[in-house]
């Protein structure tokens, strides 16, 4: 089988992310850069289903030169052969997604597989949109049974399972009141949660076969993508800074408080 | 703030960003408890293992990866973020002292009996050099090695060895000919439970507690001819062999150490308040950082000129020896400024600071002290 999964470049959790002045953006100085890691877990996802099954994990990223980085990441890990869409300036949900889906009528996969959402901001759109527009099934926060620390995640079984005859796909998705599972014909889109498997490390020899993996490099044009983005970014705000809390001395004064200050009982 | 050097290339970033990512999840967390512990979980070495970081210099056919000495480098610096000396020394000794003689000198069949699982984490090994009265004067060590039909009756005792108490095989320097000075010097391999060899005792350090140190004894113990490392008289030359190594890995460690406390200092100025402004706008502390800096890379360049030197095959003593020497003692520096500006919270046991701040003190001392280094520089001058 051939299975698409998605590897785009973020901010790391780690960097402290300031908002600029003028409230256009966030200052990019001294920033470190990585994968996003809910797409992390999906070319995990992919690389397990395809130990499995057999066939091969294409990588997919847009953004400028510098994303071949993270790219490089996914080939590291083991994905056969890359796919960047050569873009530097600013995208929407609906953009990336019109030009995920020209990948995809390309690559022909039997599964694309994303992060939810991505952690800088937090959109969680791109997945839904692509399986609308390519008319697939979608099963959206792929999750496990198992915990993170079962034997079965140690030995690295998938939590994204194939159905008997191979033609469709069994995902476990969390949801409010805890796990559901649904099946969905392939083709089809799933996107990871963070419960779904533990990434592996980019080890050392596959660091070095992934220098000679391929990366093929496509533009919006060339796709045929109008990627003008219909929403833009107004301003950006830092959050308020967390005001200080209060010590009580007693039970009877915190009930009061919250009977009488903050009326929530 | 790194410099360009020209000695990494875009493989090497890709494995420190693994090797980081390792030390972030599965070591940092940890480190206090098994500081606190004196010991960290044997499962790290076979983790390590499996990670492929115990054979990065050694052949593909025992196991290895065969990357070189550059990778390994790259390991020390970024495995010192750690936090734990102990753990970092440990688990380096494995691949930078223990094993080395074996790859260097083994035969095929020594090599398939304790460096594949050494590789793999499975076996934990420990060089046996230093004694109660002989260290860097290697030729008046008085282990003795007396030869009597198929094996060796060794005699003697040796301090401070690292992973001694836990290893299952000890790389050991002796006298076979007790007579000569240099040219009397072997290499043999002595497995644990072999009867005669025993740990006398583990030892309490200042700093590096997570590691094990030991003093081992050795009492008429009968250690198969087979054991022996290349020709009997060949101990010198081998134990010489990979002091320049041992002495790089030293440098790079103080590197990676001194790196995360200059980090750690510099988000702590930015965070601290006093009179009113972060500490980072007071002239007096901004000046003291860019000392700190150019402290570090000083040590930096210096360390990957030898480094460099040394993977294109030179034998690079007096570079290796300053750098050594300069780059610990650096790091001295660093964790004791580190400290200072983080004033009272930097003299508690709940930052990690005050546990770099002992471990730092092992660098200008282990794998030949400072003093050492300046005779080996001074012989280099002719004098």
């Amino acid at each position: 089988m051939k299975i698409l999964v998605t590897a785009k470049r973020v901010e790391d959790a780690e960097s402290k992310i300031r908002v600029n002045p003028q409230g256009t953006g966030i200052v990019p100085e001294g920033l470190k850069y990585k994968i996003n890691p809910f797409d992390e877990i999906a070319v995990e996802e992919g690389l397990r289903l395809v130990a499995k099954h057999g066939g091969e994990v294409v990588v997919v990223s847009i953004g400028g030169k510098e994303v071949q980085e993270q790219l490089r990441h996914a080939l590291a890990m083991g994905a056969h052969k890359a796919v960047w869409v050569n873009h530097a300036g600013a995208l929407d949900q609906l953009a990336i997604a019109a030009l995920l889906a020209k990948v995809v009528e390309a690559e022909k996969p039997d599964l694309a597989i994303l992060g939810k959402q991505s952690i800088d901001d937090d959109q969680n759109q791109v997945g839904q949109y692509l399986a609308e527009f390519l008319g697939w099934g979608q099963a959206t926060f792929a999750s496990k049974v198992e915990s993170l620390e079962s034997d079965a995640e140690k030995g690295k079984h998938p939590g994204v399972m194939l159905s008997a005859d191979g033609k469709a796909v069994v995902v476990v998705r969390e949801v409010d009141n805890g796990l559901a599972t649904v099946e969905c014909q392939m083709p089809a889109v799933v996107t990871t949660d963070l419960r779904l498997n533990l990434p592996r490390y980019a080890s050392l020899p596959g660091i070095m076969k992934a220098k000679s993996k391929p990366i093929q490099e496509l533009t919006p044009a060339g796709l045929g993508v109008d990627v003008t983005p219909k929403v833009v970014i107004q301003k950006m705000v830092p959050p308020p800074a967390r005001k200080a809390g209060i010590k009580v001395p007693d039970v009877a004064t915190l009930v009061d408080k919250l009977k009488n200050e903050a009326k929530v009982v | 703030m790194l410099s360009g050097h020209g000695l990494f290339g875009e493989e090497h970033d890709a494995f420190r960003r693994t090797v980081r990512a390792v030390v972030q999840k599965e070591l940092r967390p940890f480190a206090r408890e098994w500081e606190e512990r004196q010991e960290f979980p044997r499962a790290l070495f076979t983790r390590f293992g499996e990670l492929g970081f115990l054979g990065l210099k050694y052949p593909e056919e025992y196991g290895g990866s065969n990357a070189g000495e550059l990778y390994e480098a790259v390991l020390l610096e970024e495995l010192a973020r750690c936090g734990s000396g102990g753990v970092s020394a440990g688990l380096g000794a494995q691949f930078t002292i223990a094993t080395a003689p074996l790859h260097r000198y083994g035969t095929d069949a020594q090599k398939r009996r304790w460096l594949v699982p050494a590789i793999r984490g499975e076996r934990i090994g420990a060089l046996g050099v230093t004694e109660p009265d002989a260290g860097s004067d290697v030729a008046g060590l008085r282990t003795t090695a007396r030869r009597d039909g198929d094996h060796y009756v060794v005699n003697g005792s040796k301090l401070y060895i690292t992973n001694g108490v836990r290893a299952d095989f000890v790389v050991l320097a002796v006298k076979s000919d007790p007579g000569a000075g240099h040219s009397g010097l072997s290499m043999l391999v002595v497995e644990r439970g072999t009867p005669g060899f025993g740990v006398s005792r583990r030892l309490e350090k200042l700093g590096w507690r997570a590691s094990d140190t030991a003093e081992l004894h050795l009492e008429d113990c009968r250690v198969p001819v087979a054991n022996l490392l290349g020709r009997e008289g060949e101990g010198f030359a081998q134990i010489m062999g990979n002091f320049q190594w041992e002495r790089l890995s030293l440098a790079l460690g103080a590197l990676g150490a001194a790196d995360e406390l200059l980090e750690t200092s510099l988000q702590y100025v930015k965070d601290r308040h006093a009179f009113g402004k972060p500490l980072a706008a007071f002239q007096v502390l901004r000046h003291r950082l860019a000392e700190m800096a150019t402290d570090l890379e000083c040590a930096r360049q210096l360390t990957y000129h030898a480094l460099r030197l040394h993977v294109g095959g030179e034998y690079a003593i007096a570079q290796t020896s300053m750098a050594k020497k300069v780059a610990t003692e650096m790091c001295c520096r660093m964790a004791d400024q580190a400290l200072q500006l983080h004033g009272g919270a930097g003299y508690m046991m709940e930052l990690d600071i005050q546990r770099h701040w002992r471990d730092a003190r092992l660098g200008p001392i282990g794998g030949g002290t400072s003093e050492i280094m300046n005779e080996i520089i001074a012989k280099q001058l002719g004098i």
